[in-house]
């Protein structure tokens, strides 16, 4: 046992005020230098950064329902960096060294479990996908690998080398993927961004935002008018619906994301699986819990219930690669929004209104980018709309010039 | 046992022999697994995730985490919902040693340096030990083990159909299927446990007690009713919208399509948190009347009953009359509602001890058994007095009130608010055509339930069309829920929820850490977040966050109730697994004639013919062959779909990029799709069959999308189109080679097949062999050909009788990797191998397909303005001298340092004798001429030329006759 929990339980009144991770609801004042909408991940981590390295703490983090639980909440956990574009590559692989250092940063685990991801090659032409995927990540400096059937076999012995008539031809290895408690991860975001003074305002909904000449001049809430010298809109799922209060307009579609979680059994698979042939991909959590993920629902909504047929699909295409995983039992069923962009990429930057910086689009693959998301986001507001080169080639302008970056295969069902 | 055991479900007297941690017991059939072990003593039955506490049943139900064990194979089983059977082999799990004696018991002993959340506190100083500490916790985790070495069995799926689904066949869902089948309604109703009645099986709803018996006996007319058909041992885990429920019975998933819902689903009894509420022996009141009714299972020697309500004074008069020596009914309340009940109490010698609660329980013996409880006054809620007396008991049953089975009216939209006046939850405002009725709607009395049923049936009658009156809401007086049961303990471990080990002070600790909503109280304490979801924790929880947050219990709430309902096995959904992949009508021929198949989508084709290690031979000589003399491919894979009416080319002209108003009948042209993007999505031949008539095909993997983008688009812009796919309808094939044209007429044909009779991009009907078939003069694969489709059941005709008349020409099959060399030498794309997600016409030099003029197209506006804009990038094609290393496809194209593309098509052409390709390289390096440079596997730089399209057969004469 580690010596750390003796404290606790040696303390009689434990828990002390400031043993709170986060604390209890303020005032909400009237002006602040900075206001980021959304409490999510990305809103957090923004403010923590802000605080951290540029001395800004002057901030409010107005959140509608409560801290982090948007998508945040609801995606699957997982961290990678193996992306198909050079801009991905580098800005997902500055996430993960990031991700790596954040227990200690915040003094709060995050279990960051590096466990390495297999994505599955069916088809020849996936070969081919994952060949160019590896090049480019080693290219960059990146950790991937092509590699074949008997690796895959040490790899994961438990794994249906003939699911569903589709071999497996090969794997896309890539040893820095991992995966963390993903509320944690907001959690410590906002510990460490309240303690410097930053304040987290729940329950507190966006309701219009004040533009003037161009500039934005503050937000309105639920609970009154805010005056800010500039707003972070950080609302994944509902970014598109934020923009046009702020009077535009982002080319965003928006999808529903399900997933599913089954009770937890003893550990029997340690890397991350997925194949995209089969829309499937799975993980085994700390608790012991086997997490499966698909592709996204085929139609647009703003809806996040849950439906049968995608359970139906995606559980009989982990049993074709898992035979065995057929005697476990379901918990939980749910589903995210998800800002899809026509790139698969995010939109980061500044935005027609002067003032007010986008983070948006981020899809199905908003978690992994947390830290990197929250470090340059805040680069960019304390630099006073310069943006920083990682999150250039995103800006909402690259659409009007059909400068986009295309990460279509390498989002796509390996979340 | 001397006596022979009479329950409700016990069906025989011949003893069933089955083993539990290795030890051999005997039960009786009707049994489940956990009510054997009970009838022979045996309570411990689980060890809890956490603390490894011994557990027993608590709702001999299903509805708690406390009788999950090992069924050899399968992990996490509810014993209190597996039946008995001869043979029968189980054990407990998550425990190190055995059930009775578990090593990780101590983990209890240091529960108090475990507070809530304590792993986000620990393990992770120095940077890097938690990688050590995590494999360790993964190891602790976890319930049962998984058999990674078995197999599936087997379970399927059915639909059903009906006008009312009825959940729950309680008073409530009987007395609602009755009330709608009588009126002519179908009804199915849907039952989780094995008997239909619900509670009138086994609860007392009187203090005289038979009145339930009585109205069962009027309900059980369900069974023989023309119009209702019950399942039961089925539950329904979920309610989708629109009424789509998956019910499982057995091994099978019945998905099931009603018009209108009741859900009759009942009430969870709840317990009371107090200083070891978890202990073996300590059960809900509702188990024990079922023990008793059910398995005839004497629970007890001496029993205690405490109270928050009439029902659990009730279920002291059921003990007492079964022969269980009571020794006393706690009651936290003041008083019972009905006092006839004190009479009752003491003419069968039970103490009634009003304004008490038990404040904690002992236990003892190898199984850790309750044996003592010591109870004390209630001086404030959640505070007790200083006076305490101990009671010896073995059995401590328990009631505090009932929440609504909230989870499936809950996914279908309705809200739950705390009632402060009745101490609960309440529904309400669930989707239309739901309809709630029973204790689920917060009614208690039988009489009550009933009219409630009823009231709900006639409320769905009404929504089908039916002329019935609806009757006002149904009130009921009763108040079963005692507001404030739970008693804080300095030793703690009084379990708010029991699957997760959480007790009193957790809940609190989390709000006071900062995690002061609900969903983030659940978060950080795990919560609700065990194997019952929340049933029993739920309303404890509640209450404590609002009283530690200072808000009303309506505005804490509950987390959200996330299907599926109970446990189900990941085989249920998955079904019989079946991936069937599709053969066209020539498979057999494909076999026999040696082909190496491969899945193309959902379909197998032949990549080529003869063994893998051959396959390069074997490719390029079936395309030399097509090149020199002709060849014969299966083409049925091919999207194939069928647009009929008025507005079939309006349709065409806004989905493709070309034009089809001027486009003549009995022609064909190359459609290309983009979408809002401009991005091109899939590619195909239109064929003009009439003036309101055309097919057209697609892209094998791209047809499902393109007929759902086709269907979607008719239907949004209200265009009068017939739109059918028709892929797995018609066979196909593509004869092509310089005999291809002698091969035809050899298999005789009505059709013109002169170059002027049926020229290059021409399209005609008639007959093939005497078949009826369609015909196409197009090029893919660059030499003359004939695409010929015939309905499916015709394919293999057609395929031998070119096979035959070929014979003479020497025709030979050839697959589909072939096919991609020839096409390649021909410099045609293949939309999805040489485009990616983000390719526009003329990136792809198609620019030529997109017609100029037509006021829209999906994507228009995007495809003008990227060929206005300097794009950044171009398809190329290259050239490689032979004898040089061949590049795979997916390796980079470089620009100095940096990637600026990939090779997306890349072979050795024999009939060249050079490697070619396609690749994505800067715009700078689309002119013939350019170099560019390919990064090899190796890692060293490969220089390629950059040449005119098409490879082969520049002047286009191929594709004709040859004189």
């Amino acid at each position: 046992m580690p010596f750390s929990l003796l404290k606790y339980g040696l303390r009689k009144d434990y828990p002390f005020e400031e043993d709170a991770d986060i604390p209890s609801a303020h005032k909400l004042r009237d002006s602040y230098d900075v206001v980021i909408i959304g409490g999510g991940g990305h809103g957090v981590a923004t403010a923590y950064y802000l605080a951290k390295y540029h001395g800004i703490t002057n901030v409010a983090i107005l959140e509608k329902g409560y801290l982090g639980g948007g998508n945040t909440a609801r995606n699957t956990a997982v961290i990678r960096s193996n992306y198909l574009t050079p801009e991905g590559v580098r800005f997902y692989g500055a996430s993960v060294e990031l991700f790596q250092g954040l227990s200690n940063e915040f003094d709060f685990n995050i279990m960051y479990s590096r466990r390495g991801q297999l994505t599955l090659a069916h088809t020849e032409s996936a070969v081919s996908a994952f060949r160019q995927r590896a090049e480019i990540n080693t290219h960059y400096g990146g950790k991937s690998a092509l590699i074949g059937p008997d690796e895959i076999r040490k790899l994961v012995p438990c794994l249906n080398m003939n699911p569903a008539h589709m071999p497996v031809l090969a794997g896309l290895w890539h040893i820095d993927g991992a995966t963390a408690r993903h509320d944690a991860v907001a959690w410590g975001f906002a510990k460490g961004a309240t303690q410097r003074g930053v304040e987290l305002h729940q329950l507190t909904e966006v309701t219009g935002v004040d533009v003037e000449n161009g500039k934005v001049t503050g937000v309105q809430t639920n609970r009154g008018k805010v005056r800010c010298g500039c707003v972070v809109q950080a609302v994944a799922g509902h970014s598109a619906l934020m923009a046009e209060k702020a009077g535009f307009r982002l080319p965003i579609t928006v999808y529903p994301l399900q997933a599913m979680v089954t009770q937890p059994v003893k550990p029997f698979i340690d890397p991350l699986v997925s194949s995209p042939a089969l829309h499937c991909y799975v993980q085994q959590t700390g608790r012991g819990e086997i997490v499966l993920g698909s592709g996204s629902d085929p139609y647009p909504l703003y809806n996040t219930r849950s439906t049968l047929p995608l359970k139906e699909s995606l559980l009989s295409n982990a049993v074709a690669l898992f035979p065995f995983m057929s005697q476990l039992r379901m918990l939980r069923q749910w589903a995210g929004i998800t800002d899809i962009t026509s790139d698969y990429s995010p939109i980061m930057g500044l935005s027609p209104v002067q003032g007010y910086y986008l983070d948006a689009g981020w899809g199905t693959w908003g978690f992994k980018s947390t830290p990197i998301c929250g470090k340059t986001m805040a680069e960019l507001v304390a630099g006073g709309g310069t943006v920083p080169d990682l999150i250039k080639p995103f800006s909402l302008e690259r659409f009007e010039r059909f400068a986009q970056i295309n990460e279509m295969g390498a989002t796509a069902a390996s979340h | 046992m001397s006596k022979q055991r009479q329950g409700l479900l016990i069906t025989g007297d011949a003893p069933v022999q089955f083993t539990f941690e290795g030890q051999r017991f005997s039960g009786l059939p009707g049994d489940t697994l956990a009510s054997a072990l009970l009838a022979n003593g045996q309570w411990l039955q689980s060890r809890s995730f956490k603390y490894h506490r011994p557990r027993g049943p608590l709702s001999l139900s299903g509805q708690d985490a406390n009788t999950l064990v090992q069924l050899g194979p399968e992990p996490n089983v509810l014993a209190d919902r597996t039946p008995l059977s001869e043979g029968l082999s189980a054990s407990g799990q998550n425990y190190v040693g055995s059930l009775a004696k578990d090593g990780d018991s101590r983990l209890g002993f240091f529960g108090r340096f475990m507070p809530v959340g304590f792993y986000y506190r620990a393990f992770y100083k120095p940077r890097g030990i938690w990688d050590r500490w995590e494999k360790v916790i993964r190891k602790k985790a976890g319930l049962g083990v998984l058999d990674t070495q078995r197999e599936a069995g087997y379970h399927d799926k059915q639909y059903l159909f009906c006008d009312i689904a009825v959940v729950g066949a309680g008073p409530a869902g009987l007395a609602a299927a009755l009330r709608a089948a009588d009126a002519g309604a179908s009804v199915l109703l849907i039952e989780q446990d094995p008997y239909i009645g619900g509670s009138l099986a086994w609860h007392r709803y009187d203090v005289q007690g038979g009145a339930a018996a009585a109205m069962l006996a009027d309900l059980r007319r369900v069974e023989a009713h023309p119009r209702i058909r019950t399942l039961t041992d089925a539950t329904c885990n979920a309610w989708f919208a629109d009424h789509y429920l998956p019910v499982i019975q057995g091994t099978r998933l019945y998905k099931v399509r009603a018009k209108q819902t009741v859900l009759a689903s009942g009430a969870l009894e709840q317990h009371v948190v107090f200083h070891n509420n978890d202990l073996p022996g300590i059960v809900l009141c509702s188990a024990a009347e079922r023990m008793l009714a059910l398995y005839g299972i004497t629970p007890g020697n001496k029993a205690l009953v405490l109270a928050g309500n009439d029902q659990s004074c009730r279920s002291a008069l059921t003990l007492a009359d079964a022969g269980v020596q009571v020794s006393a009914v706690v009651d936290m309340r003041a008083s019972p509602d009905d006092p006839a009940l004190l009479q009752a109490l003491s003419e069968r010698a039970i103490r009634y001890i009003p304004g008490h609660t038990v404040y904690s329980a002992r236990g003892s013996g190898s199984q850790g058994r309750i044996s003592q409880a010591e109870i004390r006054p209630i001086t404030a809620p959640g505070e007790v007095g200083n006076t305490a007396e101990t009671i010896d008991c073995d059995l401590l049953c328990m009631s505090s009130g009932y929440m609504p089975a909230w989870q499936l009216p809950c996914q279908a939209g309705a809200k739950l608010s705390y009632q402060d006046e009745v101490a609960g939850f309440r529904l309400s405002g669930q989707a239309a055509g739901v309809h709630l009725a029973g204790s689920v709607n917060n009614i208690f009395t039988a009489e009550a339930v009933v009219k409630d049923g009823e009231r709900a049936a006639a409320a769905a009658l009404a929504a089908l069309g039916y002329d019935v009156d609806v009757p006002e809401s149904v009130s009921c007086a009763l108040r079963p829920n005692y507001d404030w049961p739970m008693f804080a303990h300095p030793k703690g471990k009084e379990f708010v929820d029991f699957d997760e080990d959480l007790q009193l002070r957790d809940i609190v600790n989390a709000t006071r850490m900062g995690y002061r909503d609900i969903q983030l109280v659940k978060r950080f304490s795990t919560v609700g977040m065990g194997p019952s979801q929340g049933r029993h924790s739920a309303l404890p929880t509640a209450r404590l966050v609002a009283k530690a947050t200072g808000r009303t219990i309506s505005e804490t709430g509950v987390t959200t109730a996330r299907p599926p309902f109970a446990p189900e096995k990941v085989a249920h959904n998955a079904g019989r697994v079946l991936h069937p992949y599709r053969q066209t009508p020539m498979h057999h021929r494909h076999l026999e004639a040696g082909a190496h198949m491969v899945p193309v989508g959902d379909w197998q084709r032949p990549a080529y013919y003869g063994q893998p290690d051959q396959a390069r031979h074997c490719i390029e000589s079936e395309a030399m062959h097509v090149r020199n003399a002709v060849g014969l491919i299966d083409v049925g894979t091919l999207g194939k779909i069928e647009l009929r009416g008025p507005d079939a080319a309006e349709l065409l002209n806004r989905l493709y990029t070309a034009s089809f108003d001027n486009m003549e009948i009995g022609s064909t042209r190359y459609a290309i799709m983009t979408n809002e993007h401009g991005v091109v999505i899939d590619d195909g031949v239109a064929c003009r069959l009439g003036e309101t008539h055309f097919y057209i095909t697609a892209t094998t993997s791209g047809v499902t999308r393109v007929y759902r983008a086709m269907t979607q688009w008719n239907a949004q812009w209200r265009l009068d189109v017939d739109i059918l796919n028709v892929t797995g309808a018609f066979a196909a094939v593509n004869l092509a080679g310089p005999l291809s044209h002698k091969v035809l007429a050899a298999a005789g044909t009505d059709v013109d097949i002169s170059a002027a009779g049926f020229p290059y991009l021409a399209y005609r009907e008639g007959q093939v062999a005497g078949i009826s078939a369609r015909l196409m003069r197009v090029g893919f694969v660059g030499e003359l050909g004939y695409e010929i489709h015939v309905p499916a059941r015709y394919g293999e005709a057609l395929w031998d009788a070119l096979i035959k008349a070929g014979r003479a020409f020497g025709i030979k099959p050839f697959g589909v990797d072939t096919q991609r060399l020839l096409r390649l030498e021909k410099g045609h794309l293949i939309v999805g191998q040489d485009t990616d997600g983000m390719s526009h016409p003329g990136e792809l030099n198609l620019n030529w397909a997109v017609d100029r003029k037509k006021p829209f197209f999906v994507g228009q506006r995007s495809v003008a303005i990227m060929k206005r804009e300097q794009t950044q990038r171009h398809l190329v094609a290259f050239e490689l001298p032979a004898g040089s290393e061949t590049p795979a496809e997916g390796l980079l194209v470089l620009e100095g340092a940096e990637v600026s593309g990939k090779i997306t098509s890349c072979a050795y052409s024999p009939t060249l004798d050079k490697v070619i390709g396609l690749a994505w390289a800067s715009s700078a390096h689309k002119k013939p001429g350019s170099q560019i440079v390919i990064k090899s596997a190796g890692g060293e730089p490969l220089t390629a030329t950059v040449v005119k399209l098409p490879f082969y057969d520049k002047a286009l004469s191929r594709q004709e006759i040859q004189a």
